[in-house]
């Protein structure tokens, strides 16, 4: 990705359907657990890749049940 | 010890029934439970501590612990929601984590100001590209400012400028407001599909297709 794409990115967020935050915490757990069963979690919770990419809070909090669950 | 990482999680038993039993079992699950608790908070705390060098160990313990009773008052609260999707450690740890970030997110900002209006252009500025990324690159970034004056409405100008161009965190901008984090991402979400449809109607960019 350009350097000019990374920063328009980051001011617009990704493209796409994205779950909101009230969704986001509700299948997080779900969608943590998917991931670190190697399942396809993108495919179980469509939407919260793009979701976590453009909310750096829920994207803090997506971070924080991975990392206290590895 | 604050700074101590979670421990290992324990065998998963029976938490509904525990927690949703009478006297000694259900004290005891509760008080298992806040255990859990109080340890993904400090391990959330632990892990955003740059964000809070100036403050003192005993205050972020009170954090901690201000979490994990908070924590525990909302899974209580909606034990009859968990649904199986995960084990019931994971689902209950998130509001942990959750409780922990946004609190450590409102004292790092404690006492710092919220710019919300246009007039923090010149942060929008300093966000521009590097010289070396070219014109097109300052020519995109301009059309996106005129669309930021005059597509989006106050309020999403204001949530855009606060969360988008100033990285103000959503919970402080939230607590600001006196509004929920959910309508704020959902202002935001609008105002960038407004500014993104803006700048492909006039070249400046792609569509995506999604």
């Amino acid at each position: 990705m350009t350097e000019r794409n990374d920063h328009l990115e980051r001011l617009l967020g990704p493209a796409g359907p994205d779950i909101g935050c009230d969704e986001c915490f509700e299948r997080l757990d779900e969608y943590v657990e998917l991931e670190l069963r190697g399942a396809d979690a993108d495919a179980g919770v469509p939407g919260m890749r793009e979701h976590l990419a453009g909310c750096p809070a829920c994207g803090e909090e997506h971070e924080s049940l991975r990392a206290l669950l590895s | 010890m604050l700074m101590a990482v979670a421990s290992p999680v324990p065998v998963e038993r029976n938490w509904i029934d525990a927690l949703s039993a009478e006297g000694y079992e259900r004290d005891e699950a509760i008080a298992d439970l806040h255990d859990l608790l109080l340890r993904a908070a400090r391990f959330e705390i632990g892990r955003r501590r740059a964000a809070l060098s100036h403050v003192r160990g005993e205050e972020l313990e009170d954090l901690a612990t201000q979490a994990a009773d908070d924590a525990l008052v909302a899974i209580l609260a909606k034990l009859h929601t968990f649904r199986g999707a995960s084990r019931f450690t994971t689902w209950a740890y998130k509001f942990a984590l959750l409780e922990a970030g946004v609190r450590v997110r409102r004292r790092a900002w404690q006492g710092r100001k919220v710019v919300l209006e246009p007039e923090s252009w010149p942060s929008f500025e300093d966000s521009r590209p590097p010289v070396e990324a070219g014109p097109e690159a300052t020519e995109l970034l301009g059309a996106l400012k005129r669309a930021v004056c005059e597509d989006l409405t106050p309020h999403q100008r204001r949530v855009f400028t606060a969360l988008a161009l100033n990285e103000v965190p959503i919970d402080v901008l939230a607590e600001r407001l006196d509004t929920t984090r959910g309508a704020l991402y959902k202002t935001l979400h609008d105002a960038r599909a407004k500014l993104r449809s803006e700048l492909v109607a006039t070249g400046h960019m792609e569509e995506v297709s999604s």
